[in-house]
């Protein structure tokens, strides 16, 4: 009994020595032929990179730099990626008027547009849903692909209003096209709930990560580094709100499409096998502007602002409205309200 | 003395006018008074107007007008009007004497830019919830400037209830490759 298990032990411990072994030979045969020196430096630094919260100024200086060159080989355009942290005294929260909402899908795009997501595959982190009046919001009904029919493709009159949201007014003097014309929002007796991350007071995804990839910033926002995601989903399977996104294949974000206002924890194109979400338009919202989504909405149906100061919109919403939140009953506290502004 | 008490009694004055001004806030209900201070800072658009029509003037001469009710048969056929129709008509609205402007029901005359004024005089509720950015829509700056859209730039004033608009492409179906068995049975 004795022998076997020091046997064991010991075949436990060659195990352990062979596997190091051969792990430097794997790591000299890619990039150690003399120390580093083989290797692109750029990858060694990548890959040794500090996680976020931990990087000193100077290192988060130099790494905000690189990630500019990199995008500026990989796309020839000049990008600005900052890393600018949350104001003080400030708490996001986000209002959704569920008795405005057409359902016309311009949030969904201007967010594509303004984070960087990949085109092929597609990701969009908003996900308009259609409910039937007569069931309510049960999302057994819910269906995200209503008036379908066209060929999934931005038109050119599409095009010009997400580069310029305020041409869509006067909203009743819009061009129609003929692909829009045989199916026109809001459709009779639906209603429309757009959903993406309800940044959660108490967001699950946070708890389940296994390497702190994604955390909850000072201003509310979950955001997640890219460079220190490994891709294991479980956060995923434990957002109640279906919010983030997996980038399976390499994401293809045509060069004229980039959006060269990028944040670290935001919209710097990503990579291959890390997940991604709303982040309330991070890049925007730090430096006080309205999200994009906010922005292209064209009925007004769209509220952001500080939940921290009694005069914002948000704050008058919740006081006047009635207000509701998504799976109130799993107790994430969202901070995203949806409310009946009739 | 009297001095003092003319003091005195524009010092309560002003006090009790304070003090309604409260209860008001407290309420939420807003009396509507001279433009108000809310708008300071925050800039309205350029209305909509057409420059086939506008300025108005240039067919309607000022100061003269045809106050008869009646259906327009030979200009702005084109104008559906359905916006109360039964009760209401071109005049009701639009300033008979001078059509560059439109009109208040005090009588008031006020330039295009500030129709909300006009549209807030029955639409109580949808004003007071626009004046603080729960109704309509806002650009800018969620902690500065902000950019209204005035309730024209939405709402047909003619006929005011949205109607329907094109949606942007839906998201594609995730259609799977076939699953390993399938390939192999084939």
């Amino acid at each position: 009994m004795k022998k076997e298990n020091s046997n064991r032990r010991l075949s436990r411990r060659t195990f352990l020595r062979n596997s190091m072994q051969s792990a430097a030979a794997v790591a000299a045969g890619l990039c150690l032929p003399g120390v580093l020196a083989g290797c692109d430096t750029k990858v060694v630094e990548a890959f040794l990179q500090k996680h976020f919260l931990e990087l000193s100024p100077s290192e988060l200086n130099k790494v905000l730099r690189g990630l500019e060159k990199e995008n500026l080989k990989k796309y020839g355009t000049s990008t600005v990626v900052s890393a600018k942290p949350a104001m003080p005294g400030v708490l996001f929260g986000y209002g959704l008027d569920l008795s405005r909402c057409i359902g016309c899908r311009r949030c969904v795009h201007a967010c594509v547009k303004e984070n960087n997501q990949s085109r092929d595959p597609a990701i969009q982190w908003i996900r308009v849903l259609e409910f039937p009046k007569e069931k309510g919001i049960d999302f057994s009904e819910a269906n995200p692909y209503y008036c379908a029919s066209g060929a999934g493709q931005l038109s050119d009159e599409q095009r010009d209003i997400l580069a310029k949201p305020e041409s869509q007014y006067p909203l009743y003097q819009q061009k129609e096209t003929a692909q829009g014309a045989d199916c026109k929002v809001p459709r009779p007796d639906h209603f429309y709930v757009p959903i993406s991350c309800q940044q959660c007071e108490n967001p699950p995804c946070v708890k389940v990560c296994p390497v702190n990839a994604t955390w909850k910033e000072p201003d509310g926002i979950v955001v997640i580094d890219y460079n220190w995601c490994i891709g294991c989903r479980y956060c995923m399977a434990a957002c109640p709100y279906g919010a983030r996104h997996f980038n399976w294949a390499e994401p293809k974000l045509p060069a004229q499409d980039v959006n060269p206002d990028m944040h670290y924890l935001g919209n710097r194109p990503r990579y291959r096998g890390v997940v991604e979400k709303c982040t309330y338009c991070i890049q925007r919202t730090r430096n006080g502007r309205y999200p994009a989504c906010v922005e292209i909405c064209p009925v007004g149906a769209r509220k952001f602002g500080n939940l921290l100061d009694p005069k914002s919109e948000i704050r008058s919403i919740m006081e006047r409205k009635r207000v509701l939140i998504l799976k109130n009953d799993l107790a994430t506290k969202p901070k995203f309200y949806y409310f009946y502004g009739l | 003395m009297t001095k003092i008490l003319v003091t005195l009694s524009v010092i309560s004055g002003l006090l009790l006018f304070l003090a309604s001004g409260v209860l008001i806030r407290a309420d939420t209900l807003e009396v509507a008074s001279e433009p108000s201070p809310v708008f300071e800072g925050i800039q309205t658009p350029a209305p909509p107007l057409s420059p086939d029509y506008f300025p108005c003037t240039t067919c309607h001469e000022k100061g003269k007008t045809n106050n008869l009710r009646r259906q327009l048969t030979e200009d702005h056929t084109d104008i559906v009007f359905d916006h109360d129709a039964k009760n209401r008509w071109c005049l009701d609205c639009h300033a008979p004497l001078d059509r560059d402007k439109l009109h208040l029901a005090s009588g008031e005359l006020i330039d295009f830019d500030q129709s909300y004024r006009l549209c807030g005089q029955c639409h109580g509720p949808t004003y007071r919830d626009w004046k603080v950015g729960i109704h309509g829509k806002r650009i800018g700056m969620w902690n500065g400037q902000k950019n209204y859209f005035l309730c024209v730039h939405c709402h047909d004033p003619h006929s005011p209830s949205i109607k329907p608009i094109e949606p942007f492409p839906a998201p594609v179906k995730p259609v799977g490759k076939p699953f390993l068995f399938e390939a192999r049975n084939r």
